[in-house]
């Protein structure tokens, strides 16, 4: 080490320190290597640290000035040291990072979800978009009596329209269901009015072919109210219908007809959803489709559950869930819903 | 009901195209189900008369014609029917003509002699399914007119689909009645006069069951000519109707039928033994049908008898005995009113759906017998002849349909259409639809006419006030929106909630049928008395379901079989048991089934198969949404399904919620499914009563975890180390969790470990490690004492 014997030669000796220091600190390829660094010229016996050290050799008058220099050199020099350690430092996280990249493209892992029926899908809308009309969801049995599948909706033994009923029977007489409007007879004979219900579930014909199955779903709704009309019935569905369908300019068609438990009764046409009413295959080329039956409430059915007619009125409607849910997810095989094949369920997942 | 659009027109023409017409049915709410033309395409077809016939030189079966077709040039046209003769008037097809099929006629040569053209069959043309020989024309058909033309072909068959309450639009003149009243026109049928007597001889008659045959009518018509043939209009009449032609008394019966809706029966007079009776059968009394069938009559049944005993099934089937044949010469029309009571149901009893009873079952006009046979009698006198004898007839006044005058009133009017109707409009349509309207005092005494059996209250009036006026002008109105709300009981289970846990848990929903096979309910719930259905579609959908599983076994083999290999899948539904005391219980349940691996196959997990812990854990998310699983246990016990080892009853305060297991093994093989089928099925009343959330304050005060490595005897069930771990523990413990279970060699085979993390906290102070070492050493001491377990050191 070079002894100094004035303050320029200091200067210029730290000057030299300083160009060192920056060249091998902006070098050093690691945090260890850094250290190795600033210990050469920081350290107990560092080239900066030496200067320091022969600070008293100098005239007492030049030391200040000598101390300060020294000192600002020293300064500089950690500043140096920590901007590269800095440096090294980000450069080491990035690599460390760049390791642990994922492909984000790969499929997670874990459980994947199964689905929901698609009747069950299919009845969950219809309940959720009357629930906001104010209705309630009701049930019933399955294994009826004749009474409240047929007898109290006026339709007595004998009556033609029991033809239309395949009815599956059992030895004791009693039956199952052949359509949900039996607990509109279970609610009228247990609750006074108003009312507002739906009925979903499982109703059953003894029949078998491509169009129909020995079971499928049903939804009955009814309202009993000291105000009720045939225009209140034609705005519900009208309401229900655009709705599910989602089109809210889908036209309706009020045709008349014959339930033995309503009168006026009337059949409902849409406008084919899948042409607009253009003509196709689904609507057999009349531009529309047969959707569900409706009507008021007959007097006779009040009669049997005891509810006055002359203050109350009411109106009824039913509907197939298979049906809607064919056409509303394009399912063009009935079958298709009991066969619960899962390449089926999955596409309503 | 099938009708001629070109016949309603004779009734009834309104000025409006077909599609228009039949618009104007189906909103009238006679549902037109199919539209078909009468008869396909062709041109080129005139009538034509056979002038001569030779043989052909060539052929032994073909005859050269020369066919005059009003042209004064008659054509030769080679013919290979034997019908084929001189004089006849024929459908001739000319060089141009397309028949049906685009066939065109095209000059030929036929075994080297030329022909112009073609005589045509019915079936050529269209008009039949097969024919034997040509198509003979009326002597009367005019020479040179387009046949297409003359035969009316460019009419369609508009097929209705009729509710059961609309009988009276059973017929011709029914429907023409609803087109003249939605278009304001009067109807211009056939005139009626009465036949007059050309005999004195009258059949002998008793009615006996007069309340079932308010009035009978029958007339004796002898000599017919055997020989007559049905005119061909009526033929074609009753084709465009779906009838066909089977001889000139039959055909006659069905026309009026058609025409008007009143089904008539005739006996051969000659094969009839005394006085016609109409009487209610003897039990069992024995009666061959038109068909041939043989039945055994029910006292309910209304028969026409004779002296030999019933001879037809009234309103339904004449008898075998009895039947017109080619051969009848005198015959007994009968036209009878049978009421609708006496009929329905009992064609179905035998098997049998007629034209007649479809009517009778649904009523048929109570005035239309005298005309209905007089038209009958006038129709067949002019294709057969004959000596028509004089009507004879039984009318029981005092049975006669009573129509009691229906109240209406103006103001109900609104009320259930929710539209206001003007008097004049009221009266305006009910007076079109023939019913009498009387004023009162807050609107009409309204009178029926008979043919309208539907017509009974005022519901019924303002319906076809609707019906008439048009639903589709009736504005759909907003009601007021409700008030009453009605949401369910928190507390109750949420099945919606339950789905879609399970859904996430990676199962499909199914929907089977809720009857199974027998065999299958054997199998899996041989305990369980099944409800059987009296008339099942097949073996295999006989028995009522006592359990979900059936239905998801069987899902699980179709899916295994389509190449799946893990299937998991759920349902509801109720299942059907008959209790002890013969009660039928059908109670909503919730099952669910897994087969296969845990999770679908995938790079980040190593295939693991469904065990029994994780439909647990599949079965402790649903049993949470009750907020008591606390409450809730598995007991070991055996289920005819369930493997011995691997089956639970799931129970809350000693009631079974349900049931938890593998497949019973041997089942499993029996099934053609895998061992490792896991199945689980809640009663879901029985999770109705949940409970509601309740806070407890929070502890402010740090929670300290000990392990414990304990060694028990293999068969103690972790309920028991878990009751007397909380026992000991006290209020401090504020979860225990099991974080390791070992068995293997290093402890030997009678003896397992099970590591328990103590998790301990009190709510009012810091615990002390004397605290925490104090709880542990009660845990290890009770745990010592109530099973022997040891620390694993």
């Amino acid at each position: 080490m070079n002894s100094i014997s004035d303050v320029s030669e200091l200067s210029a000796q730290l000057a030299d320190l300083g160009t060192r220091l920056n060249a091998e600190a902006t070098a050093a390829e690691s945090l260890a290597a850094l250290d190795e660094v600033r210990v050469r010229y920081l350290g107990k016996s560092g080239q900066i640290t030496a200067l320091l050290k022969q600070l008293g050799r100098l005239p007492p008058e030049a030391r200040p000035k000598a101390g300060q220099t020294i000192n600002q050199a020293k300064t500089e020099a950690q500043q140096q040291l920590e901007q590269q350690r800095h440096r090294l430092e980000a450069a080491a996280l990035e690599a460390r990072l760049s390791g642990e990249r994922v492909d984000v493209t790969l499929p997670g892992c874990g459980q994947r979800p199964g689905g929901l029926h698609p009747v069950t899908r299919t009845m969950n809308r219809i309940g959720q978009l009357f629930a906001s009309a104010g209705f309630e969801t009701a049930e019933g049995p399955e294994v009826e009596d004749d009474y409240h599948n047929f007898e109290a909706l006026n339709i007595p033994a004998e009556h033609p329209a029991r033809a239309m009923h395949d009815t599956f029977y059992f030895p004791d007489g009693r039956l199952l269901r052949t359509h949900t409007s039996p607990v509109q007879i279970r609610v009228m004979e247990n609750r006074q009015p108003p009312l507002r219900i739906i009925a979903p579930g499982r109703v059953y014909r003894c029949d078998s072919d491509l169009t129909h199955t020995p079971m499928f779903h049903q939804v009955e709704g009814f309202l009993v109210d000291e105000q009720a009309t045939f225009a209140d019935l034609k705005g519900v569905l009208y309401e229900f219908l655009r709705h599910f369908f989602e089109q809210s300019d889908l036209s309706l068609r009020f045709r008349p007809s014959y339930f033995p438990f309503t009168e006026p009764s009337a059949e409902v046409d849409v406008q084919c959803v899948k042409c607009g009413g253009t003509g196709c295959r689904i609507c057999k080329h009349s531009g529309w489709l047969e959707i569900l039956g409706c009507g008021m409430i007959h007097p006779e059915v009040f009669r049997h559950v005891g509810i006055d007619t002359e203050r109350f009125q009411g109106y009824a409607f039913g509907m197939g869930v298979e049906r809607l849910a064919m056409l509303r997810y394009g399912v063009d095989d009935l079958r298709l819903f009991f066969d619960n094949d899962l390449r089926f369920l999955a596409q309503f997942a | 009901m099938q009708l001629s659009e070109a016949w309603l027109r004779e009734w009834v023409d309104p000025p409006i195209d077909t599609q228009t017409l039949t618009d104007q049915l189906s909103m009238a709410g006679l549902e037109v189900d199919a539209v078909a033309p009468v008869a396909p395409d062709f041109s080129g077809v005139f009538i034509g008369q056979v002038l001569s016939i030779d043989p052909h030189p060539n052929a032994a079966k073909l005859r050269l014609c020369q066919v005059e077709t009003g042209t004064g040039e008659p054509l030769q046209i080679i013919c290979g029917a034997a019908n084929v003769a001189a004089q006849q008037r024929v459908p001739v097809a000319v060089i141009g003509a397309r028949l049906p099929g685009d066939f065109k006629i095209k000059k030929a040569k036929l075994r080297g002699v030329e022909s112009h053209g073609m005589i045509c069959s019915a079936a050529e043309l269209g008009l039949a399914e097969a024919s034997e020989g040509i198509l003979v024309l009326p002597e009367d058909a005019p020479l040179g007119h387009d046949f297409r033309t003359w035969m009316q072909l460019d009419d369609h068959s508009i097929d209705l689909d009729l509710t059961p309450d609309r009988g009276d639009c059973l017929s011709l003149a029914g429907v023409a009645r609803e087109v003249g009243v939605l278009n304001r026109l009067p109807l211009s049928g056939p005139n009626f006069h009465p036949i007059a007597p050309e005999s004195e001889e009258r059949w002998p008659l008793s009615v006996t069951a007069t309340a079932a045959c308010p009035q009978y009518l029958c007339r004796l018509v002898r000599d017919l000519d055997p020989n007559a043939r049905t005119p061909m209009w009526m033929q074609e009449r009753l084709r465009r109707c779906g009838l066909r032609a089977i001889s000139p008394v039959v055909d006659v019966t069905n026309y009026v039928l058609l025409e008007l809706g009143q089904p008539l029966h005739a006996f051969d007079a000659e094969r009839l033994q005394g006085p016609i009776q109409v009487r209610f059968a003897h039990e069992g009394e024995p009666l061959t049908l038109l068909n041939e069938e043989q039945i055994k009559l029910h006292p309910d049944a209304l028969v026409i008898a004779d002296d030999s005993g019933a001879i037809a099934l009234a309103g339904i089937m004449g008898g075998a005995s009895t039947a017109v044949t080619e051969h009848t010469r005198h015959i007994l029309f009968e036209s009878a009113f049978f009421a609708p009571l006496a009929i329905a149901g009992r064609a179905r009893r035998y098997g049998l759906h007629t034209d007649a009873s479809h009517r009778f079952e649904r009523g048929v006009d109570p005035e239309l017998q005298a005309r209905a046979i007089e038209r009958a009698t006038a129709l067949l006198l002019a294709i057969t002849g004959g000596t028509p004898g004089p009507l004879v007839t039984a009318r029981a006044e005092a049975e006669q349909p009573q129509r009691p005058p229906i109240l209406l009133r103006l103001e109900r009017i609104p009320r259930l259409l929710g539209i206001t109707l003007e008097a004049a409009e009221v009266e305006d349509i009910l007076t079109r639809l023939g019913l009498t309207l009387t004023n009162t005092d807050d609107g009409w005494r309204v009178q029926v006419p008979g043919h309208r059996f539907d017509l009974r209250r005022e519901a019924d009036l303002i319906a076809e006030l609707g019906r008439i006026y048009g639903y589709d002008r009736i504005p759909p109105s907003r009601a007021q929106s409700s008030t009453h709300m009605s949401v369910p009981r928190e507390a109750d289970f949420d099945l919606d909630q339950a789905r879609a846990q399970l859904i996430a848990r990676g199962y499909f929903e199914a929907i089977t049928y809720s009857f199974i096979s027998p065999s299958l309910h054997a199998l899996i719930e041989p305990e369980a008395q099944a409800l059987a259905l009296s008339n099942p579609i097949s073996t295999e959908l006989s028995s009522m379901r006592s359990s979900l599983w059936p239905g998801l076994l069987q899902t699980a083999q179709q899916n295994l079989a389509r190449q799946q290999t893990r299937v998991r899948l759920f349902e509801t539904g109720l299942r059907f048991r008959i209790q002890p005391g013969g009660e039928l219980e059908q109670e909503p349940m919730l099952a669910a089934l897994a087969i296969g691996d845990l999770f679908p196959e995938q790079w980040g997990h190593s295939a693991q198969p469904v065990d029994f812990y994780h439909l647990k854990s599949d079965l402790e998310a649903l049993l949470t949404l009750t907020g008591r699983r606390q409450e809730i246990s598995l007991t070991p016990a055996t289920h005819p399904a369930l493997h011995p080892g691997q089956c639970a009853r799931i129970e809350r305060a000693g009631t079974e919620l349900g049931w938890i297991g593998m497949l019973h093994p041997s089942l499993a093989k029996q099934l053609d499914l895998p061992a490792a089928s896991y199945l689980f099925e809640l009663r879901l009343h029985q999770l109705a009563d949940g409970r509601i959330p309740a806070f407890s304050p929070l502890s402010k005060f740090p929670s300290i975890r000990r392990d414990l490595a304990l060694l028990v005897a293999s068969d103690t069930p972790y309920a028991a180390i878990e009751a007397s771990a909380c026992a000991a523990a006290g209020d401090w413990l504020r979860d225990l969790l099991v974080f390791d279970v070992y068995a293997g060699e290093n402890i030997g085979s009678e003896r397992k470990s099970i590591a328990l993390g103590l998790i301990l906290q009190a709510k009012s102070q810091t615990l002390t490690d004397q605290d925490v070492e104090d709880a542990v050493a009660r845990v290890l001491a009770r745990l010592e004492q109530d099973l022997g377990a040891k620390l694993r050191s």
